[in-house]
């Protein structure tokens, strides 16, 4: 399915990144799935929750250059080759993939995994 | 409209003949009042009675910051303290304050010096004037006050501050000229635009702008963001305070007030005289002031004079904005490094980045570190590493490009740095020398 993530620039200081989860923890926002992409300078998380939009504008208010991307959660079979059959596919259908990572929460046997991908729409109707 | 014809558009040989009138009264009353004066022209063996032109005043020893600190702190006042009825200091950087002093008259001539000026911005008697810069030491807010008061406009005092405040008086009091420095102009946009107030839902007109050097890009910003034709004010508090120039609706350079100050641009180095639109450092004489004349006084600032005659019909000499200050140049590496250099740089990213900036210098390993910190522009979508690398990877090739020497860039959240409510504090330099 299509998942609106959001995307927040964090400073890389000792601690930005405990006010952000601050920020969302005192507004009771559940974090599903989270990633960070870090340089020397800087970060981006990348998070799921239930309501990116209300959180997306609660990072703003709280000063965070925040903002909402489109990425898509697939199921995976938790054992070996899960993740392989569902790139695989992608790969076949030419459709690149910028990032991947996975929720907090998972099922018994089942694995979600958050994907960032060139063509969302045309990667979920491969992916079934 | 403009507040003395007379004196704003008089012909050239009229305002020079005032001029020098005033120079050798000036020049006699320092010699015959002040001690370090009169000390200064003996060891240099020039005597009142040797200006004889305009051009005689290069004859003259030229009065710096130093000799404010030699003579802290009434030292160089050319009246006793029973005629001086106001005292102002300048927010010195470094050491003690410099201490000014004003005669009823010289107060009267700072009024009218401003009421010319707030004209300029199209203020009059109907005008609500909002004074957002800071009242006390500082020359700012009293400044622009007097000269709203000359002009008769309803003043509201509000000094510097509390921007929550600010922008409900600018709201319920329909406040038409804002004067204030344009880095809090800046601040007060942002709080203006954060509360969801449009613009054109404030009756302001004009801002008045000054006490630090800001750039074209900065004056847009302020212009859009408040909706108003913004001005440039210039002065120092060791000359007068606000109002020594102003820029009209043209735009083009500030209007010196020559028939109360005789300016000359040298070259720093050499201490010569430049010739006219070069760059050089702003010599002031103030010929009309009786508390505390300067006569030949090295302002620091870096400007070029314009003579060509302005569209709004006044005749006075132009000085263009301030490039900057020889005493706020950073020697990095080197290089001569100027803080407005670096906000030319950060203007041309209005996209992606805030005017909100610091640059930190240092030293590691006996090189100097130069780093820039600034805000990312509100409603940025970052999701690609790449695109923030990228960005960063411009800007320092933009920043290579001006400056000539690297800078570091730092990108930082929007709000992260303070924000300033009255001279911003551009840079932090931790290197000791």
């Amino acid at each position: 399915m299509l998942v609106k993530q959001m995307s927040v620039f964090v400073e890389n200081t000792t601690g930005r990144l405990a006010d952000l989860t601050g920020v969302l923890a005192a507004n009771g926002i559940d974090i599903i799935a989270c990633t960070i992409a870090d340089t020397v300078d800087f970060g981006i998380l990348r998070c799921i929750v239930e309501d990116p939009e209300k959180a997306t504008e609660i990072l703003k208010e709280h000063g965070f250059t925040a903002s909402i991307t489109e990425v898509i959660a697939v199921s995976a079979e938790d054992k070996p080759g899960g993740l392989d059959k569902i790139l695989r596919s992608l790969a076949e259908a030419e459709i690149g993939v910028d990032y991947i990572y996975s929720t907090i929460r998972s099922k018994e046997g089942e694995a979600i995994i958050i994907m960032k991908v060139a063509d969302p729409k045309k990667a979920l109707s491969i992916l079934g | 409209m403009i507040w003395n014809k007379e004196m704003e558009c008089a012909d050239r040989d009229t305002m020079r003949a005032l001029q020098l009138k005033r120079l050798k009264k000036t020049v006699k009353h320092v010699y015959d009042n002040v001690s370090p004066y009169r000390k200064k022209m003996d060891e240099s063996g020039v005597r009142p009675e040797d200006i004889n032109t305009l051009d005689d005043i290069r004859k003259l020893p030229f009065t710096t910051k130093e000799d404010l600190a030699e003579n802290y702190p009434t030292g160089l006042f050319a009246m006793p303290m029973h005629d001086i009825v106001r005292i102002h200091a300048s927010s010195g950087t470094t050491g003690k304050p410099k201490i000014v002093g004003y005669t009823q008259n010289d107060l009267a001539m700072w009024g009218e010096c401003v009421a010319r000026s707030l004209t300029m911005a199209g203020a009059d008697k109907d005008s609500v004037v909002h004074v957002s810069y800071g009242y006390g030491l500082f020359t700012g807010g009293l400044g622009a006050h007097i000269g709203a008061e000359t002009i008769g406009a309803t003043v509201i005092p509000m000094s510097s501050g509390n921007t929550q405040k600010q922008i409900t008086f600018l709201q319920d009091m329909k406040s038409t000229v804002l004067c204030c420095t344009p880095s809090y102009a800046l601040t007060i946009a942002e709080g203006v635009a954060k509360a969801g107030i449009r613009p054109e839902d404030l009756a302001l007109k004009a801002g008045v702008f000054g006490a630090e050097p800001w750039t074209q890009a900065m004056r847009d910003k302020i212009e859009t963001g408040l909706g108003i034709k913004a001005h440039d004010i210039y002065g120092l508090s060791e000359v007068m305070g606000p109002g020594v120039s102003t820029s009209c609706d043209e735009n083009n350079g500030m209007h010196i007030q020559e028939d109360y100050f005789y300016v000359e641009i040298i070259n720093p180095d050499t201490l010569e005289p430049v010739a006219d639109g070069e760059k050089g450092e702003l010599v002031i004489t103030t010929i009309a002031k009786e508390g505390m004349p300067l006569v030949r006084y090295r302002t620091r600032d870096i400007c070029y004079l314009m003579r060509e005659k302005c569209a709004c019909g006044r005749t006075t000499v132009r000085m263009s904005r301030v490039f900057g200050r020889t005493d706020d140049m950073l020697i990095i590496r080197g290089v001569n490094v100027f803080p407005s250099q670096v906000e030319t740089v950060i203007a041309k990213f209005d996209k992606e980045l805030t005017m909100n900036y610091k640059l930190y210098v240092g030293r590691e390993h006996n090189t100097d570190t130069f780093e820039l910190a600034v805000e990312l522009a509100e409603g940025l979508a970052i999701d690609d590493i790449r695109f923030v690398e990228a960005l960063k990877g411009k800007v320092e090739h933009a920043l290579r490009d001006m400056l000539g020497i690297g800078c570091k860039v730092r990108l930082l959240n929007e709000g992260t740095l303070p924000r300033s409510e009255g001279k911003a504090v551009r840079v932090e330099d931790t290197r000791k020398l």
